[in-house]
């Protein structure tokens, strides 16, 4: 029978790493982001430029998906018309909690060039934001720094919080 | 946190026990593969579509109506957001309509980098159908690829203009800016890579057996339903119609270029996806004939027509009389000739015309976009039935559509 | 006090200087026998249908038709006298000043490589046939300017709106409608997805996009100016990373001074 030498406290410290419940979760849940493929307009071109090969955003974990089931994060690429705006809150209702919203680009936070009869001035007037991310169209880079602010909200959350209020119902 | 709101739930996603046995499917306005927003309303028999009603207007932002409310400088920019994968085509397009209607002359320094900037798009535009109609069939290697040499073409545009995506490179008169230092040479080494890239992107789909299932005898369509729905552009020359308008209504140089018009007989997806491929070998063709007519040029960029377009930067800055008509065209706007244009131009998609209608004031009275794709997407309704659901994604992925022009 | 009147015939932005004395040139308007091509095609139109007047603008003909003949003036071009693509077609607002419609038909002949544009003029509430039995393209084209119109298309398959929804209010691009949409238009998606009584929870549009309200600190946290959720904003800047500073479990940590810039490409 082999002899292991186990000294943990003075060879290279214990293998346990010890944290709280809350930090583990929101640690994998900061790393293993799903954004939806929610592209509307000119910013969706962005965000397929930041998931494709120069900017390469699956080594933040982030996986795009195509079910809102299975998402949590929605990134709204692009204009939000009034058309449109029952399909965006449908979809965030379709998403499972814990669930956060990126606002990519000025048209999604503010109508932007946009104000006109047929644009929804800022989509959190339909849905709450997290993040709001300027720029037309952002560039892929903004798009992952938004990213890593996000990351960084969650993991100053706490797991089994008590939803914050947000204004919209 | 989610509470119940107005919409009810969302049942006509799939219809079933009908009479005649068919099944309604929902496309969209949201899925990965419809290329924007574009809502199918598909009645099936089995796996194959007898009915197709394509509905749009999900992106529909009002721009001409922004257009009236607009001098026409103004509105240059709000081009780049309609065909948003190559928006200079969309700047040229309005800028040269405008000349039209103004009776411009442009100088030909400006006309050469406005077609390198055209060409450029082309490509651009080609590699991103090829990377998005790629993946939506089932490959994912072209994706990335294709999107890697869309980078280079882009940074190529960014050290001209100073944006990715919206470029607003091209003004009414002219173009903003010369050419930065050692752009051509960049331009040069892109263009010595690129058909390399076209034949790896080839040996990888060219015989590929899927690719070619997928494809090919797939989205026919004949030179008559070509012509009677109003296709423009690689859906017409697919057809075998060789209608190209560099060719045959020519602007800017491209009457002194060299360079064929590729025409695809077998009126099919895979037919076209060659005519694309080709078309950017023809585009690197022309930007090479097009360098040296650069050089050989004089160095002014803006038409000189004092009443409409604003002096040369340099002069602005130095000269009194240049600052207060600046002044007045950037505060006012230009007031053009009353009547009105209709100006088509060979966008990446198709004709790309701009209809303005000018009453002499300082805002367009009407101006009508007829964007390519539109008529692209109306066809989809008898181009859809007769094929497998699997095709659907196909034929959308191929008819090039984007969204930001067809519901302007 | 009585509110100001305010025309309401053409709500669209006018300039706000405009010199008394100055009057537009005009596009010259070339007679058609100057193009042999077009003097053909128009001497074989006079010959069937009532011409009421035809030019050459910058190289495109122009026609102007009667309103109930545009049915067969365009079998007419696409059969005899091969305009065998109809680009385009829409409608020019003109209510204010003559009460009137202006269609077009935007016509092209790839065998002869010209360009025709038929127009004519309809009142408001006057209907026009489809023709969309000749030309497929008119199908949506049609659609869309009954949508943005109001004209409206008899004989036609599906005369719906195309590009406003199904239960949108007024046609957005007679000079009648506002830019910024009307009351109904002002509310659509609230309505539509709360329900009215939502309009005062939720508040009239912010059309004003460079507006931002500093102290709410409930929807926004400024980067650099972060305050903890719903207290009073501060001006102090916090200096934050895209990381905290002890690092963060098994994610590698960029620092700047390892991080290499190329001077090209490789």
């Amino acid at each position: 029978m082999a002899q292991h030498k186990i000294n943990y406290l003075s060879e290279a410290g214990l293998p346990v790493a010890l944290t709280t419940v809350d930090k583990l979760v929101q640690w994998g849940r900061s790393n293993s982001l799903w954004p939806m493929t929610y592209g509307l307009a000119c910013c969706a071109i962005e965000m397929m430029a930041t998931g494709a090969s120069r900017y390469d955003f699956d080594r933040f974990g982030t996986i795009f998906r195509a079910s809102p089931r299975q998402s949590d994060v929605l990134i709204i690429a692009g204009t939000l018309t009034k058309k449109h705006a029952p399909f965006l809150r449908r979809l965030y209702d379709q998403m499972t909690e814990p669930k956060w919203v990126i606002s990519m680009g000025s048209c999604a936070n503010t109508g932007g060039m946009f104000n006109t009869y047929a644009t929804v001035q800022g989509a959190d007037r339909v849905i709450p934001v997290d993040i709001y991310l300027p720029g037309c169209a952002p560039r892929p880079e903004t798009l992952q720094y938004a990213l890593m602010l996000l990351q960084k909200k969650i993991r100053k959350e706490s797991a089994s919080r008590k939803l914050k209020p947000k204004r919209l119902v | 946190m989610q509470k119940v709101n107005r919409l009810q739930p969302f049942f006509e996603n799939l219809v079933f026990e009908r009479d005649d046995n068919t099944m309604i499917v929902n496309f969209g306005p949201q899925h990965p593969s419809a290329h924007g927003q574009l809502r199918l309303i598909l009645e099936l028999d089995g796996e194959m579509v007898t009915k197709a009603v394509p509905d749009i207007g999900y992106l529909h932002r009002g721009m001409e109506k922004m257009a009236e409310n607009m001098i026409y400088n103004e509105f240059l920019p709000t081009t780049d957001r309609m065909d948003y994968i190559a928006a200079s085509s969309n700047n040229y397009g309005f800028a040269h309509a405008v000349e039209t209607l103004l009776g411009l002359e442009i100088p030909r320094r400006a006309q050469t980098i406005r077609m390198m900037l055209l060409e450029l798009n082309r490509i651009t535009s080609h590699l991103f159908w090829l990377a998005t109609h790629a993946l939506d069939v089932g490959a994912m290697t072209i994706f990335l690829y294709a999107f890697r040499e869309r980078e280079y073409a882009m940074d190529l545009i960014e050290d001209y203009c100073g944006a990715r995506l919206t470029h607003s490179s091209v003004r009414i008169g002219g173009v903003p800016l010369d050419l930065p230092e050692h752009w051509i040479t960049k331009l040069s080494k892109f263009l010595d890579k690129l058909p390399d890239d076209i034949a790896d992107y080839e040996g990888l789909i060219d015989q590929n057996r899927i690719w070619k299932m997928r494809l090919e005898d797939v989205g026919i369509i004949t030179p008559q339903m070509a012509q009677s729905w109003g296709c423009s552009g690689p859906m017409l020359r697919g057809s075998g119609i060789a209608w190209d308008i560099r060719k045959e209504e020519p602007y800017e140089l491209y009457d002194e270029v060299e360079f064929d018009v590729p025409v695809s007989d077998t009126c099919d997806s895979y037919g076209r996806y060659k005519l694309h491929m080709e078309e950017m070998r023809q585009s690197i063709k022309i930007i090479r004939q097009v360098i040296p007519m650069y050089y050989d040029s004089e160095p002014e960029i803006l038409a000189h027509a004092p009443q409409y377009i604003s002096a040369p930067k340099e002069q602005i800055m130095t000269q009194n009389y240049s600052l207060m008509q600046h002044f007045v065209l950037v505060t006012q706007g230009m007031r053009p000739p009353v009547g009105e244009v209709y100006v088509p131009t060979e966008s990446p998609k198709g004709e790309l015309g701009f209809y303005i209608n000018s009453q002499g004031g300082a805002y367009p009275y009407r101006l009508k976009l007829r964007a390519p794709s539109f008529w692209h997407t109306s066809i989809l309704q008898e181009l859809l039935p007769g094929h497998y659901l699997a095709d659907v994604v196909t034929i959308i992925g191929n008819s090039n559509i984007v969204f930001g022009e067809i519901d302007r | 006090m009585m509110r100001k009147y305010v025309d309401k015939k053409n709500v669209q932005k006018k300039p706000y200087y405009t010199n008394r004395f100055w009057v537009a040139p005009q596009i010259p308007k070339e007679d058609v026998l100057s193009d042999e091509i077009f003097a053909n095609d128009v001497a074989k139109l006079k010959t069937k249908f009532d011409i009421k007047e035809a030019y050459i603008q910058r190289g495109q003909l122009i026609v102007y038709i009667d309103a109930n003949q545009n049915v067969e003036v365009l079998a007419y071009l696409r059969d005899e006298l091969e305009y065998n693509f109809l680009s385009e077609l829409s409608a020019v607002d003109w209510l204010d000043k003559k009460g009137e419609f202006e269609i077009f038909y935007q016509m092209l002949s790839t065998s002869k490589r010209k360009r025709a544009r038929v127009k004519f003029f309809i009142k408001e509430k006057e209907q026009i046939r489809t023709v969309s039995t000749i030309y497929k393209s008119a199908d949506w084209g049609e659609r869309e300017m009954y949508d943005m119109f109001g004209v409206i298309i008899t004989g036609h398959h599906y005369m719906k709106r195309i590009l406003m929804p199904e239960d949108w209010f007024g046609h957005p691009l007679r000079k009648t409608y506002p830019l910024h949409g009307d009351e109904e238009a002002s509310w659509y998606e609230i309505d539509k997805i709360f329900g009215k009584e939502y309009r005062d929870v939720i508040g009239p549009e912010n059309r004003d996009s460079s507006r931002v309200d500093e102290n709410d600190t409930y929807n926004f946290s400024r980067i650099h100016h972060e305050v903890p959720f719903g207290e009073k904003h501060s001006e102090d800047i916090v200096k934050t990373d895209y990381q905290e500073d002890g690092g963060i479990f098994m994610v590698k940590s960029l620092k700047k001074s390892d991080s290499k810039i190329l001077k090209e490409r490789p």
